[in-house]
């Protein structure tokens, strides 16, 4: 009997030959992240437990991202915590202001992250690195915590689930609309605890960043992590990169699978998730009669330099709708200088957009952007929850950089075919 | 262990973001965090709460971010147990490294109204509806997890492991 990718890179990490679905492993971790809503409690356990020192300062990456630039006093004393527990633990990947990005694009971009590692975030997007083909899950602050104090965690085997994709995709249609319709088809819960394996010739020639976008709304799904398998599109980002060894897993043709799914995505539109959950999800053709306020386009989800290019491809020449509130926001130092250079940003101004610096934000309603009473927003984010990007009586539709980008110009959420 | 109290009901997918709302996440002060739990779907909650009670739900409860202040905010809030028919994974993992401990058990996630009283044993491994006089089994919490709660949280247990 076969293995699967994430079982092999677990193993790996247990000094095991095999693993199987349920077993409960030790496993190494290498690379433990925090940002800076959860880095301070985790500094906190860590604290309280008595240790003096962490078990390897060089395994532990501290973003502070999500309330960064500093939105208030109490952010600011939650970041400045933070840092001083870097410093005092030699923690040398902190990312101050001067190099931070949003930490699920600035690790695979900075080559903190390799194909066949085992990463262990305190935030539920750290499934994003399975785009690079490694094994990347959530947990909580005492879950990391208790990693920086042992360099290690327990793992129960997830069962895993194949998703097959065929197709050409359509102009438009992108790694958020694959995600999305795969939402749509199993749920929120409908890979709990599991593993979600994205594989077929759509993904073998989906770019990088289509596959981070992915792995990254996993979680959307209940997934304990979502993985693609490395090839030459991993070789090609990961390469110049890395400053340490990695390893490619594949998947054995006989390892096992609970659930098997297949899709034909060539005929596929936009797709759309309405409020109050990522498994809402439409067409953007059904949705032409809602109305918005405001489109936000960054996040961990779709902040990339491949996701400001399609929003730049929508707005160059157009104006946003009279009323409207766009605000872009490239996710990393390097992504934002990329877009400045390429010329995105005299095309995002003369839209009528705002330009964000690197930041969560919105997507969380920290600051940035957030929504009034009544108010909706189209967001290129990965959560619609009740009252995610501010009032409890707001709403937000989840869609790709160019749906979004189409939605601020007209005013109502809108496909850019039929700009 | 046992727990009596009244009832909180709530439907599927209860997340994390409505436990605690990003908004309030500037503070690692548990008092602060249970002040605002579940503010979003129930403004009342913070009010009615009482030592010992018991919220019930649905499919995935605790879904989305990571966030330990949601089952940090619930615990000091009072709630003693979370009743549901599943639970989202991360928090599954968060509430019981802080000690708070989860019951999966589908029928009574369908059988119950809020400011019912309740009653959880976990030895008995049965969950009764006290105001109607019915009683569900769950399914035991692994040991793994209970060894957790036994040594105080995920890291007294580590410390003791290391020893």
């Amino acid at each position: 009997m076969g293995s699967t990718i994430t079982e092999k890179i677990i193993a790996a990490h247990a000094g095991v030959d095999e693993v199987r679905p349920g077993q409960m492993v030790e496993v190494k971790v290498d690379l433990a992240l925090a940002n800076d809503i959860t880095a301070p409690l985790a500094i906190e356990v860590f604290r309280e437990a008595g240790v003096k020192e962490v078990h390897d300062p060089d395994k532990i990456v501290l973003v502070p991202d999500h309330f960064v630039p500093n939105k208030d006093i109490e952010s600011a004393m939650m970041v400045k915590l933070t840092r001083d527990f870097a410093k005092e633990q030699g923690i040398e990947l902190f990312f101050d202001l001067d190099r931070m990005g949003v930490e699920h694009a600035l690790l695979p971009e900075q080559g903190l992250v390799l194909p066949g590692d085992l990463v262990v975030g305190a935030d539920s997007h750290t499934c994003t690195y399975g785009g690079l083909g490694a094994m990347a899950t959530g947990m909580g602050s005492t879950d990391v915590a208790g990693i920086f104090i042992t360099g290690q965690t327990w793992l129960k085997v997830p069962e895993s689930m194949k998703f097959i994709y065929r197709g050409k995709l359509p102009q438009w249609v992108g790694g958020k609309d694959l995600i999305l319709m795969t939402i749509r088809d199993i749920g929120v819960d409908g890979a709990r605890y599991r593993a979600m394996e994205f594989c077929g010739p759509t993904i073998e020639s989906l770019s990088m960043e289509g596959r981070l976008t992915m792995a990254n709304m996993a979680i959307e799904a209940g997934g304990k992590n979502g993985i693609m398998a490395p090839d030459e599109i991993t070789r090609e980002y990961v390469e110049p990169r890395a400053k340490r060894e990695y390893t490619f897993y594949q998947s054995d043709p006989d390892a096992v699978y609970v659930d098997v799914r297949e899709y034909d995505v060539s005929g596929m539109e936009p797709q759309v998730a309405k409020p109050h959950l990522p498994e809402n999800v439409a067409g953007v053709s059904t949705l032409k009669d809602i109305t918005i306020d405001q489109a936000v386009i960054g996040s961990c989800t779709n902040g990339r330099i491949e996701d400001l290019r399609l929003a730049a491809e929508v707005l160059k020449g157009r104006r946003i709708a009279s009323g409207m509130r766009l605000i872009i926001i490239p996710v990393t130092p390097a992504i934002y200088k990329t877009a400045l250079k390429e010329g995105l940003f005299e095309i995002f101004l003369s839209a009528g957009a705002v330009i964000s610096p690197p930041t969560c934000g919105p997507c969380l309603g920290g600051y940035m952007g957030i929504l009034a009473e009544g108010e909706r927003a189209v967001s290129t984010s990965n959560r619609n929850f009740v009252g995610r990007m501010g009032h409890q009586k707001s709403e937000v539709y989840l869609a790709n950089p160019a749906v979004a980008a189409a939605s601020a110009v007209t005013g109502h959420i809108t496909s850019p075919n039929d700009l | 262990m046992k727990y009596t109290g009244h009832t909180f009901v709530y439907g599927d997918d209860v997340d994390t973001d409505v436990i605690i709302p990003a908004r309030y996440l500037k503070t690692t002060d548990a008092a602060e965090l249970a002040s605002h739990c579940m503010e979003d779907i129930d403004p009342a909650f913070v009010e009615k709460v009482q030592s010992g009670d018991v919220i019930v739900a649905g499919k995935n409860y605790g879904c989305g971010s990571s966030r330990e202040q949601a089952p940090i905010a619930i615990k000091t809030s009072g709630i003693s147990c979370v009743v549901a028919h599943s639970f989202a994974r991360i928090f599954y993992r968060n509430a019981f490294n802080i000690g708070l401990v989860l019951v999966e058990c589908a029928d009574a996630a369908e059988n119950f109204s809020s400011g019912e009283r309740i009653e959880v044993d976990l030895e008995a491994g049965h969950v009764k509806n006290l105001s109607q006089g019915k009683e569900f089994t769950f399914k035991p919490i692994p040991e793994f997890m209970l060894d957790l709660v036994a040594d105080g949280g995920l890291i007294p247990h580590i410390l003791k492991k290391q020893k």
